[in-house]
């Protein structure tokens, strides 16, 4: 076959099927429908194999990239599963929620002259299929009788926790909520990342022995020292995540009808809301719903309330779509789905009427200055721009902060926003004791939490001094990658070293 | 899945549980509280720790079946059934601090909770004035417990059938005459009761903390439901709280803020009251049958 040159691979990226946007605002079914077979091979085509392989030093979990669409192009979707399972055990999930454009799409050589090669949507494919199909990258794990505990079953623990389980710990997950996943599970809706993908997802994460106990608020039921000094663990890793709402402080936010993206959603997700009284959990929603901010999460907020009924949604956002934080992607379907957006509006106030209820935002309209600390321009006020914009819902969607209660009840040093210091190696400062995720860099992405509790994960092992190669044997002996770690860094000492436990 | 070890009914509409879960009995402080979930379609509810023991390995909860589900939990928690979730404690354990002479005032659902800051305060060594309140005598309840830990015990009733006639605040007003050096104040009860209960002690400004209640979801700072207004200051009741200084709470707002569901709670209440009619009208002939 000739070489794969820029211009003779297929020159379009392979668009993704979608649900039509009228029908789908009355459902919560996926909204990207994923390739088929035909699709997958078209677009996996589109791969130079490069041998820069930018696209894997762009992804946070160093996924082999090319290794997986190599398989896909062979036709062995097995193979390129398991070449994904060394790396991350969630590609369903992964491949829907990434923002693969800042990432390996970002970086990748094709798009230079075309639209980059859709990693994302391939590593979709191939994680539904292993979902489809039932397919699992479990190795034969030789246990090393260390324990591991992980606060907070979101995307940073769960990455963690499989690395750490596949070098042979025995790990255990304490989630405060009664389900796991974190912010897969009370933040991310159904249309975005089906419940039933995550599940399958987490149910192999289980399989490699990982146990999750719910129900379980670490700091309160017992502590993270306690942990570690009383508990049994050898190392513990936090990723508690940065869920703490933030509110701009303006008069009204006490008012019914104001509330946080992370209620909103929580509501709907985590507690099924959207279908009270069936379930006990109300919503309240309104129908003219006024959302704050442009991320991803405001995005969601949106969308989610015109699935439930709402008939105007409008976004308010002090700057323009271009500082917008979320996807092309995401503002593209609300936009698609009937949301209203209002650039450079700035709420002050939020009025209520006599129940107690909002019956208005008052706004003032912005223009874009001087560029600030992010670099993106200030929005500057204009001046007598007030108006008051009707609605009876206000959704808060401008971020959080760091969650308080593992600094209110352990000696971790925190910074001066209350997040856990972590250095690179995502080590704390007590000893035994790591942290990553938002809870150590405040608001990011799910894939970015994954990337440092993967992070973590060598960390711990280096901390522990296991090897993680050494006395484990695997399915497939022919493969030169085990359990996502290159055979050439074979070289641990497995001894516990108790001084530098307790001395550090 | 939690085991219930104990009920006991207090009234038509108040009973106790008492929950197995050895860990959370242990670590249980007063002040603390718990969320429940009775099933998995149900929602999370907050509830005050009434009461712990880490010999039993239990926690105690008394409940007031007012809403859909607390009445379902009237219904459905029984001796040897299980509560689908039970997590906690959470929440900022009160603060015992070392005074010589404080009253613990609990009214309606609040007296249950009252009871472990008394009896931390007593373990403190302090002067114990218990203050609780009921509609009338039938309803009383825990008044052995109270007398174990409370140096004074005064019972106020509405109706006057025990104790004093009145309200908690006339018990506090009665207290504050008696021992002019009381130092803290601590209320626990319905909001308007513990607002007045901070009006009450305000003039002379004795510290009084109350433990507040508002709406919650997940309880662990993740949804902001439960803000409420303290000193002007938005704080999270379920991770800055529950306790807080009551002379500084905005209890206007809180009230108002619990009113928020208030269309959708009599909803979801009249639809389980008619399909629970419907179950019993429709189980009553099989009983029969098999009587």
């Amino acid at each position: 076959m000739a070489k794969k040159t820029i211009r003779n691979i297929p020159q379009e990226r392979t668009p993704i099927a979608t649900q039509d946007a009228t029908g789908r605002i009355g459902n919560f079914d996926e909204v990207a429908l994923g390739y088929s077979d035909d699709d997958a091979l078209l677009e996996a085509e589109r791969c130079l194999m490069c041998p820069q392989e930018p696209c894997v030093a762009g992804c946070p979990v160093g996924i082999d990239i090319p290794g997986f669409i190599q398989s896909i192009i062979d036709k062995d979707l097995r193979a390129s599963y398991d070449i994904l399972a060394d790396s991350t055990l969630l590609p369903a999930i992964c491949g829907r929620v990434c923002p693969q454009e800042d990432q390996c799409e970002g970086v990748c050589v094709v798009g230079n002259h075309l639209e980059p090669v859709a990693i994302g949507r391939l590593e979709r494919f191939i994680g539904d299929m292993a979902v489809a199909e039932g397919w699992t990258s479990s190795p034969v794990i030789e246990p090393n009788g260390y324990k591991v505990a992980i606060v907070g079953a979101g995307p940073a623990g769960i990455a963690c926790a499989a690395d750490m389980a596949k070098a042979g710990c025995e790990v255990t997950i304490f989630e405060a909520l009664h389900r796991p996943g974190g912010v897969l599970t009370y933040g991310i809706p159904e249309f975005r990342l089906p419940n039933p993908i995550i599940d399958a997802e987490f149910q192999k994460v289980l399989e490699l022995g990982v146990k999750v106990e719910c129900n379980t608020l670490v700091g309160r039921l017992f502590t993270v020292e306690q942990m570690r000094d009383e508990m049994g663990f050898d190392v513990v890793f936090i990723g508690t995540g940065a869920g703490y709402p933030s509110f701009m402080g303006i008069p009204g936010e006490s008012l019914n009808g104001v509330l946080s993206a992370n209620e909103f959603l929580t509501r709907c997700n985590l507690m099924q809301a959207g279908e009270f009284p069936q379930t006990d959990t109300p919503l309240g929603l309104g129908r003219k719903v006024a959302v704050i901010g442009a991320g991803n999460t405001a995005m969601d907020a949106m969308r989610v309330s015109l699935r439930l009924g709402a008939e105007e949604v409008h976004c308010l956002y002090r700057r323009t779509k271009a500082e917008s934080p979320a996807r092309v992607e995401e503002l593209h379907h609300a936009k698609e789905e009937g949301v209203i957006f209002q650039w450079l509006t700035a709420p002050v106030e939020i009025l209520g009427d006599d129940n107690n209820d909002v019956r208005a935002v008052r706004c003032m309209r912005m223009e874009l200055g001087e560029p600030d600390a992010s670099g993106r321009r200030r929005p500057v006020p204009i001046a007598n721009s007030e108006f008051e914009f009707e609605c009876d819902t206000v959704i808060y969607a401008i971020g959080t902060n760091a969650n308080p209660i593992i600094g209110q009840t352990s000696k971790l040093k925190l910074n001066k926003w209350g997040y856990i210091e972590a250095d690179k190696e995502q080590s704390t400062s007590l000893a035994g004791v790591f942290a990553g995720g938002d809870i150590v860099t405040g608001s990011a992405t799910v894939i970015l939490a994954m990337g440092a509790g993967r992070r973590a994960a060598q960390s711990m092992k280096i901390y522990l001094g296991i090897n993680d190669l050494e006395d484990m044997t695997v399915s497939d002996p022919e493969r030169q990658r085990i359990f996502g770690i290159d055979i050439r860094q074979k070289r641990f000492s497995r001894v516990r070293l108790p001084a530098q436990v307790h001395s550090a | 899945m939690y085991k219930i070890l104990a009920r006991e009914d207090f009234s038509d509409t108040t009973f106790m549980l008492e929950v197995l879960h050895p860990m959370l009995a242990k670590a249980a402080k007063p002040g603390q509280f718990v969320i429940v979930m009775v099933n998995a379609d149900g929602e999370r509810i907050p509830l005050t720790i009434a009461d712990f023991s880490a010999e039993r390995g239990s926690v105690t909860l008394v409940i007031q079946a007012v809403g859909k589900t607390t009445r379902e939990m009237q219904q459905l928690c029984k001796v040897g059934s299980v509560l689908y979730a039970l997590v906690g404690p959470m929440g900022i354990p009160s603060h015992i601090g070392e005074v010589k002479k404080v009253a613990c005032v609990g009214g309606g659902l609040g007296v249950a909770p009252v009871f472990p800051q008394a009896r931390a305060f007593k373990q403190r060594g302090a002067f114990v004035i218990g203050i609780i309140g009921f509609r009338s005598k039938e309803l009383i309840f825990w008044e052995d417990k109270f007398k174990s830990v409370c140096d004074e015990l005064i019972i106020c009733t509405d109706d006057g059938s025990a104790g004093i006639k009145g309200l908690v605040t006339d018990g506090i007003a009665q207290a504050m005459q008696a021992h002019p050096d009381i130092e803290e104040v601590l209320a626990i009860g319905p909001p308007v009761m513990m607002k007045f209960c901070a009006e009450a002690t305000r003039p002379q400004g004795i510290k009084t903390m109350v433990s507040l209640n508002p709406i919650m979801v997940d309880g662990t700072g993740m949804c902001g439901g439960c803000r409420v207004s303290v000193g002007g200051e938005m704080k999270f009741c379920c991770v800055d709280g529950p306790d807080f200084d009551g002379h500084q709470v905005d209890f206007d707002e809180l009230m108002r803020r619990l009113g928020r569901f208030k269309e959708e709670e009599r909803r979801s209440l009249e639809r389980w009251t008619s399909n629970s009619n419907c179950r019993l009208l429709q189980e009553e002939p099989s009983v029969s049958t098999h009587a």
